[in-house]
């Protein structure tokens, strides 16, 4: 049985054998892998000991209190967050071996090739084909909205392999290689400036049936397992009070009375209630998962935060008012990272708006909260029993 | 801040609230209390006595050694959003909450706090429904040992024993309600009906300082109103939403529209964001930590959200929902009251810029 005292044995065992201040990064990471002390949760073997995920806590400090390097987890975001747990749910033996450790390490790097130019919210119905040539897939289409495809080794990929059957029975899922001479990535510059996202164009990449994740035509399913563990992976972390946007135009507000306005105050002490519950709703939630009582409240949290992004930052650029005029820099940039405070009002502004559409609309959303939470009748559908290729598009 | 509220409910307050629950299935049905709104009795002073003579719930807040339960804000939260679910037109907020709270804030209670808290009698703080904490409030002429002068919006007088006045030099009386003049105003809220309070050489018995007590009392009345707001607006939003599942039009449960599926959907957010306020402010007021910020975050929350409710509730349930018939017409009434009550969401908000610093221009 593995408890936090045995964690820590074997914590204090690999800083023993691998001493942080003289061995190469790389070379720990792998050591920390193979000990089983990546993901505590995962198998044997695969970077983990079968333990309780609560337990990870115990062994990342250990590890942090030695001076131990991480993984720049936020760099790898979508292969720990999302790849990673579909790999290890459908993958193969030889596939989990394969792909896991150069994951978590962050040798290599992965994107998730999902969304199309016509396959938003509705995912289901997207068009890139993968057509079986032999022992391989040959795939076309495009993909939009891909963070890290130009810095990415691999990428998860769903396509269309039957056209003949309703949608969500005709798609397959992939793991595709993105250096494949018929992969192209183009930036995509969006309202800020910067271009966080691409767009991929895919021709006639070759893609092993070894490569395939689940069975064919059972895409779909296997993707439900990837955008439950984005929905996991938005929202969750704990606040101070003003530890949000609110944060910046509170301070903006104290500093600078010559900025005040009556009209701005009241729109602001409103903003500033709402963004206080907000934060005691997410502890509250905490709390519950803490208390092994997970509620639906969650599923409101992204809903929530994304209004009040949007609010907040809007009132930050009217406070500013001549300065709310400008902008810092429109230059077209790359950032590895998003960053939603290390930038001017306006940046944030026009960042936020994209809270609303990313991750599920916040239509989507309230569908969801109606139909999964209140249980309130689906919408008619008139695409459940169609063929793909007979849908309107 | 140094600890965590606790925003969770504890397996003996999920255990009272059943218990409350049931006890207002059998006494504050919907008929029931539509019926006695236009009666001469509007108030239930069966439930009343159920809830405080037969479970104790009057006491919550008083000591042990006062004669009362001795536990906290928490359960008396729990208690009023159950209260709120049932509209029940009991005294319990204001004289198990802010009366009793006036008479821990006094030098001495004169042996008052003991039957406020057994439910022998019911005491009313004779401040007018919308003050909040801090207000200003109304005072009566105190001259050779007698009060003189006229109250109004005093909220369950007219079921009151004992009236909690205070007078122009500074000082909290009790005065027996058989010594004043009652005269029910015609209130918005039918279920938590206001009067007028007369003094006309009223004896009064001396508490203590009105103004740390009349503050304490009114802090208290609006952090947990967060609570019996938080029930009405859970009660509206189940009840539309089981509505709209069962009202069929064009074919269709009117439920499966995408326009009220939203509405629904944005609107259970709000109750899910107000139970997280609601908490926190009862919380606060039990440890005596931030309570201040926290009761004003709450009621700048809950008034708006429980009037959004009750008003959704009433258009979402279409022409039934504007009949005297249904029961929301008295959650409207009640939720736009509470929504004045104890002080405007404006007026917290603007104590608020006191409290964290963010002043007016």
């Amino acid at each position: 049985m593995i408890d936090a005292a045995e964690l820590r044995r074997r914590t204090a065992e690999l800083l023993a054998a691998h001493p942080p201040a003289t061995t190469d990064r790389l070379d720990f990471l792998r050591a920390r892998f193979d000990a089983g002390l990546a993901w505590v949760h995962y198998p044997e073997g695969l970077g983990g000991l079968g333990a309780p995920r609560s337990l990870q806590v115990v062994v990342d400090a250990e590890l942090e209190a030695a001076g131990a390097p991480d993984n720049d987890p936020r760099r790898i975001g979508i292969g720990l967050g999302m790849a990673a747990p579909t790999i290890l749910k459908y993958g193969t033996e030889e596939q989990k071996r394969r792909y896991l450790r150069p994951l978590w390490t962050g040798e290599e790097v992965w994107c998730q090739l999902f969304s199309e130019p016509g396959a938003g919210s509705d995912l289901a119905a997207l068009g890139t084909r993968a057509v079986r040539e032999g022992d391989d897939w040959v795939v076309n289409g495009q993909k939009v909205w891909t963070s890290s495809a130009h810095l990415a080794r691999w990428a998860i990929l769903i396509a269309r392999t039957d056209p003949d059957v309703p949608k969500h029975a005709g798609i397959t899922y992939f793991l595709c290689d993105m250096t494949d001479p018929g992969i192209e990535v183009r930036p995509l510059r969006q309202i800020t400036g910067e271009a966080e996202f691409n767009e991929v164009f895919i021709s006639d990449v070759r893609i092993p049936d070894s490569r395939r994740l689940g069975e064919v035509g059972d895409g779909w399913r296997v993707a439900q397992t990837t955008l439950n563990n984005e929905r996991v992976a938005i929202g969750g972390m704990r606040l101070p009070r003003e530890g949000g946007m609110i944060g910046p135009v509170s301070t903006t507000w104290r500093e600078r009375p010559g900025l005040r306005t009556h009209d701005l105050h009241q729109r602001l002490l409103k903003l500033w209630v709402d963004a206080e519950v907000a934060r005691l709703t997410g502890e509250r939630l905490r709390q519950q998962l803490v208390a092994g009582q997970p509620g639906p409240e969650g599923a409101g949290m992204k809903l929530a935060f994304a209004r009040l992004n949007q609010e907040i930052s809007g009132l930050e650029v009217e406070l500013r008012g001549e300065e709310g005029l400008l902008y810092d820099d429109w230059t077209m940039r790359r950032p590895e990272l998003v960053d939603f405070t290390g930038r001017d009002a306006g940046y944030r502004y026009l960042r936020s708006k994209g809270n609303s559409i990313e991750g599920g609309t916040s239509e989507v959303l309230l569908n969801i909260v109606a139909e999964r939470v209140l249980g309130l009748p689906s919408e008619p559908r008139t695409d459940k029993d169609v063929a793909w290729k007979d849908l309107s598009r | 801040m140094s600890t965590q509220p606790d925003l969770l409910y504890s397996e003996e307050e999920e255990a009272l609230r059943a218990a409350v629950r049931d006890l207002l299935a059998d006494h504050c049905d919907a008929p029931g209390v539509i019926a006695r709104t236009e009666s001469d009795a509007p108030h239930d002073l069966a439930a009343w006595k159920a809830l405080a003579d037969g479970m104790g719930l009057a006491g919550l807040l008083v000591p042990e050694e006062r004669g009362g339960q001795g536990a906290t804000h928490r359960e008396a939260a729990v208690v009023l959003e159950e209260l709120g679910r049932a509209v029940a037109p009991v005294p319990y907020l204001t004289s198990a909450v802010v009366a009793t709270e006036a008479l821990l804030g006094c030098e001495t209670d004169g042996g008052l706090l003991a039957e406020l808290a057994s439910g022998r009698k019911i005491g009313a703080l004779a401040v007018a429904l919308n003050v909040g904490p801090g207000g200003a409030y109304r005072v009566v002429r105190h001259e050779d040992g007698a009060l003189h002068g006229e109250l109004t919006a005093v909220a369950d007088a007219a079921v009151a024993d004992v009236l909690l006045v205070p007078a122009d030099d500074g000082g909290l009386y009790a005065v027996d309600a058989d010594a004043v003049t009652l005269t029910p105003q015609v209130s918005l809220d039918l279920t938590r009906p206001l009067a007028t309070v007369t003094l006309d050489g009223a004896p009064g018995r001396l508490l203590g300082d009105a103004e740390p007590a009349v503050r304490r009392a009114l802090r208290a009345g609006a952090g947990l109103l967060a609570s019996e707001q938080l029930g009405l607006a859970d009660w509206t939003l189940t009840e539309t939403v089981r509505h709209l599942k069962d009202r069929k039009q064009f074919n269709r449960p009117v439920g499966g529209f995408q326009a009220l599926k939203h509405r629904l959907a944005q609107l259970w957010l709000e109750v899910v964001n107000l139970r997280a306020a609601a908490r926190n402010a009862a919380d606060a007021l039990a440890t005596g930590e931030d309570a201040d910020v926290a009761v004003a975050v709450g009621q700048a929350y809950a008034a708006p959200v429980a009037v959004h409710a009750a008003e959704e509730a009433l258009q979402l349930h279409g022409g039934i929902g504007m009949t005297w018939e249904h029961p929301v017409h008295l959650y409207l009434k009640r939720a736009k009251a509470d929504s004045i009550a104890y002080g405007t969401a404006g007026a917290h908000r603007e104590a608020l810029a006191e409290l964290v610093d963010l002043r007016a221009p």
